[in-house]
């Protein structure tokens, strides 16, 4: 048995997250966020170590780029990231850090850490893909999916990407909203009203539910950008 | 220099399916025609300026070669961490385009003046800075620049040199000096003519640049080696001293004097009125710049 095989389950996760360690301040913010990137790696991306580079890739960005350990470990478990590489974390010749830096780190997309930089990034992706008629080898079109925290919401930025995607009629680009109601001041009548009066299609579903989500996920090719929001609380 | 600008993207837009122009509204009306031949590849975002460098950012990721365009306090001061982050850190690149230069527009007051673009851009590692002094080399810029994949950024003013001169990474040298000179004036961009006229009857080589990131040190150094005295006055169109270490870094390894011309640090010019009144409240017309020169090269 290779050790890519022995880390590659969903219940081997806590034990990948287990070799990072000392970045106790993230960890709420790294664990409400596990369930969601493993369906996305596990059921719903269109991208492997192998096509990690191909242009009709489908490409998941983190935007909200605290807390990186369920990623990181997910990464690994599927295989971008070698498993030793995981119990350097945050050392200066580390590839990984306290946030993750695409560069440095393969099979990570954007470098983040700093909020609302993703859903722009994710927003210009969905549009250059499409503007280069970038195909998979099925004829499919690849999508964008961008991870942002509610509290990340806060960020002005977004709101400009969430109202230009709307217009744009960016169906290719599909935001999922952690929701763990860490917005300083909330956000009356639901995050996803907020996508929905500028014209995206809305799904909340519970953020710990692995059918939903993969459910939720499903594009709805329907012109309109595509938001899942995933609740979590605590204990949940 | 921005007619120049619109026609050279108009053109790439239809030549080049790398391209994309990223908008937020201003000068949208240059480029409808485009917008209507490449709508995927025209995209004017409203007045969102965060989101057109992180758009941008999201384009290059895909292989695209963005340009965006905006007035420059609006593309380069409002989201300069998405400059930081979206291009820089995200190791890709753009070529933003600005007009309003330093004081273009005067009668709109501070809001609209941006002299501290090239400083912050400054503040950035791998970035490119162009500083065109006529509308030809706004051209030949833009040209050389889109094939590429790196981090340009070019300043359109409303101020031309007669003549325009070759785009490149030298120092254009202009007036040579005597070897008994006293020293070197690097005058940027559309600063040239005025300068040229400010130091007609001064014993020093004129040298200009339109690129003045990355700086041509070793230019700077060879001049100011053949000159009477390694003594450098820099005039530049945008904050006062800029450059300033780009000359210190040039001439570092010889006793020299410099002395840098721009808009004023110290104070916020509270003012309306017109560019050239500007000009000459920062001592940046010919007049200001004649004395300057004859102060600092003790003539």
């Amino acid at each position: 048995m290779t050790t890519t095989a022995t880390f590659s389950r969903y219940a081997d996760l806590p034990a990948l997250i287990g070799l990072m360690g000392g970045d106790e301040k993230h960890d709420g913010a790294s664990l409400s966020t596990t369930d969601v990137l493993w369906v996305l790696y596990d059921r719903v991306l269109d991208v492997t170590p192998a096509t990690a580079e191909d242009p009709a890739r489908d490409r998941f960005l983190l935007s909200k780029g605290h807390g990186p350990t369920s990623y990181y470990a997910v990464l690994a478990a599927k295989g971008f990231l070698g498993v030793p590489t995981l119990r350097g974390w945050a050392a200066f010749d580390s590839p990984l850090g306290h946030h993750p830096d695409r560069v440095l780190a393969p099979g990570v997309e954007i470098g983040s850490g700093s909020l609302g930089h993703g859903l722009p990034l994710a927003l210009g992706s969905a549009l250059g893909l499409r503007a280069q008629g970038i195909r998979k080898a099925d004829g499919t079109e690849p999508r964008v999916v961008v991870l942002v925290g509610d509290g990340e919401l806060d960020e002005g930025s977004n709101h400009e990407a969430i109202a230009a995607a709307g217009r744009l009629g960016a169906d290719n680009l599909t935001a999922v909203v952690v929701d763990n109601a860490s917005s300083e001041h909330g956000w009356p009548g639901g995050i996803g009203r907020r996508f929905e009066v500028e014209g995206w299609t809305l799904r909340e579903v519970n953020g710990r539910d692995h059918a939903a989500l993969e459910d939720a996920f499903t594009p709805a090719r329907d012109g309109r950008p595509l938001v899942v929001v995933a609740r979590i609380r605590n204990g949940n | 220099m921005r007619e120049t600008f619109a026609a050279t993207v108009n053109r790439v837009l239809d030549q080049d399916p790398r391209t994309a122009l990223v908008l937020a509204v201003i000068s949208n009306g240059m480029f409808r025609r485009s917008a209507r031949k490449h709508p995927g590849r025209v995209i004017d975002l409203g007045i969102r300026e965060q989101a057109m460098i992180g758009v941008a950012g999201g384009l290059a990721l895909t292989g695209m070669r963005p340009i965006v365009h905006s007035y420059a306090p609006f593309l380069v001061e409002r989201p300069f961490e998405q400059i930081k982050l979206d291009l820089g850190h995200q190791d890709v690149g753009a070529i933003l385009v600005s007009i309003g230069a330093s004081y273009d527009a005067a009668e709109a007051g501070r809001t609209h003046q941006s002299p501290g673009d090239v400083a912050l851009l400054d503040t950035l590692p791998g970035w490119t800075v162009h500083v065109p002094g006529h509308p030809d080399e706004v051209r030949d810029m833009l040209e050389q620049a889109i094939p590429g994949d790196d981090r340009v950024y070019v300043r359109l003013s409303g101020t031309t040199n007669r003549a325009p001169l070759p785009v490149g990474p030298r120092l254009n040298v202009l007036r040579t000096g005597s070897p008994r000179s006293a020293g070197v004036v690097l005058a940027v961009g559309p600063m040239l003519d005025r300068t040229l006229e400010a130091t007609a009857d001064l014993d020093v080589t004129v040298a200009h640049t339109a690129t003045v990131r990355p700086f041509d040190r070793e230019g700077l150094s060879t001049l100011a080696a053949a000159a009477g005295n390694a003594d450098v006055l820099l005039v530049e169109p945008y904050l006062r001293g800029t450059s300033a270490h780009e000359v210190s870094e040039a001439l570092a390894d010889r006793r020299h004097r410099q002395r840098s011309l721009g808009v004023a640090r110290d104070t916020e010019l509270r003012a309306y009125g017109t560019s050239a009144e500007h000009a000459r409240a920062h001592g940046l017309d010919t007049e200001g710049i004649a004395k300057a020169a004859r102060d600092f090269f003790l003539v």
